[in-house]
């Protein structure tokens, strides 16, 4: 079978790949994960979000900073976010099946839920964008040489604005788990890339949804450099049945919750 | 569960990478242009990602977020189709095979008298496993780099040489920032906690 674009890397059956083979496999990738699992809960230091210094994440190796961060009250323009509007994104783009001529290949779902604060505000009229692979666990990315079928009838890629109360809604299809070079036999468990805004700029999140029961979550260092299994949790959507439609579509509920200062709400405490 | 959020249950909802395959989602046309290139007070404000090993990070996706050249925050929609007319405030741009990065915008006036006036910056990359935020001082004309080290109340408070990586290099037609992720002349990073 012939790949345009991608001479080299014939992935066959009885073919190796022209790469090398990383070193690792994934018991080796899991113990060190475990290793920083423990050293998180014994020294309390594990926050709700990734560390940058992961190294089960190969990648993450040369890219993160060594230096701590400097603390800094926001001002000016950090203490606002960036406003989009019915100019900015039309309704259509919240249906990810709609796209192209043809039904796309897969399980047809809905994804929604509500983007809050840390008062438990819903964030109004706020962009959401968010991208995946198709069925098959293949991106519409030159970068992508994962050898199953692109979908032509999907693209993978839609925008929607929060309403009132700060509900997002997607129709999609259910993306497929992929192969990545970060170990031997390493697989992304199925996700939706989102990415969001707050009501100021130091809530701007860029993040990645995960499905329940999927047994991939376990073994994946991108998930797990949240070494607190409780926030880990919060990156897992609820199978939903009210959200599933008769003879039409899954659902899935999946709120976000946006702090950027990670202010606790005390002037709704004393009201 | 977790999916659904009540009011005793408002943790933050945990950043991720933004992975290799964002190119085909987020970027879009005109992502960079805050103001038309060819504009009377347009500036340049570009630079280079690099990594530990000094290497250009080719994956790596910048935001920025800034007042007006009045020192106004803006609350107009328009970014991700901008008619040439409105300046928003925002911009996206992802960084090419050699890491570089471009944007063209106007000066941030200053917001506070106070304040140095500064482009607020956003980094995601893959292998970055959440975002970074940052800001991209703007010194020239009235204000000078020398002065801003230590009238700025942020950058006072840090050691000289790591105040500099906050300053944007002025060039005849605008400014140079670059982001070191790790290493010699790391760039400073904030946190809002
Ligand atoms: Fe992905």
């Amino acid at each position: 079978m012939a790949h345009p674009g991608r001479a080299g890397h014939r992935y066959g059956r009885g073919v190796t790949r022209t790469t090398a083979l990383p070193a690792h496999s994934q018991a080796e990738i899991s113990t060190e994960i475990d290793a920083l699992a423990a050293e998180g809960a014994a020294d309390g230091h594990r926050g709700p979000q990734p560390r940058l210094d992961y190294a089960p994440y190969r990648s993450s190796l040369l890219r993160h900073p060594t230096k701590a961060p400097q603390q800094v009250d926001p001002e000016g323009i950090e203490l606002w976010a960036p406003c989009f509007g019915e100019r900015d994104v039309h309704a259509l783009e919240s249906d990810l099946t709609i796209q192209h001529a043809g039904e796309p290949v897969g399980e047809r779902m809905v994804v929604t839920g509500r983007v809050l604060d840390g008062a438990g505000r819903p964030v109004r009229r706020q962009l959401v964008e968010v991208w995946q692979a198709n069925a098959g666990g293949r991106y519409v990315h030159q970068r992508d040489q994962h050898p199953a079928a692109l979908d032509p009838n999907f693209t993978g890629m839609g925008r929607c604005l929060t309403d009132d109360d700060g509900w997002y809604r997607f129709t999609t299809i259910k993306p497929g788990p992929y192969p990545w070079k970060n170990h031997r036999n390493a697989w992304r468990p199925a996700h939706i890339h989102f990415s969001l805004f707050g009501t100021e700029f130091t809530q701007r999140t860029i993040t990645q949804m995960y499905f329940p029961g999927d047994q991939l979550v376990g073994l994946d260092p991108i998930i797990s450099s949240i070494t607190d299994p409780a926030a880990r949790e919060l990156l897992v959507a609820d199978y939903d049945h009210d959200v599933t439609t008769h003879e039409w579509a899954t659902g899935y509920r999946w709120d976000i919750v946006l702090t950027g200062t990670h202010r606790t709400p005390t002037e709704e405490e004393g009201a | 569960m977790s999916g659904v959020r009540t009011e005793g249950d408002l943790a933050p909802t945990p950043g991720q990478t933004v992975g290799p395959f964002y190119g085909y989602a987020l970027p879009f046309d005109g992502d960079s242009e805050l103001v038309p290139p060819g504009r009377e007070d347009a500036v340049r404000l570009h630079g280079v990602v690099t990594d530990g090993a000094g290497a250009p990070v080719p994956d790596a996706l910048l935001e920025i977020w800034q007042a007006d050249a009045d020192g106004a925050v803006v609350r107009r929609p328009g970014s991700l189709h901008r008619d040439g007319w409105t300046f928003t405030g925002w911009g996206r741009c992802a960084t090419r095979d050699d890491g570089s990065f471009s944007f063209t915008t106007v000066r941030p006036g200053r917001h506070d008298p106070d304040r140095a006036p500064y482009v607020a910056v956003t980094v995601f990359a893959r292998g970055l496993l959440d975002r970074l935020l940052t800001r991209a001082y703007l010194p020239a004309g009235e204000i000078e780099a020398e002065e801003l080290l230590t009238s700025d109340p942020l950058l006072a408070s840090l050691p000289a040489e790591r105040a500099r990586t906050l300053l944007a290099t002025p060039e005849p037609t605008g400014h140079r920032f670059d982001v070191r992720l790790q290493g010699e002349g790391e760039t400073v990073f904030l946190r809002h906690a």
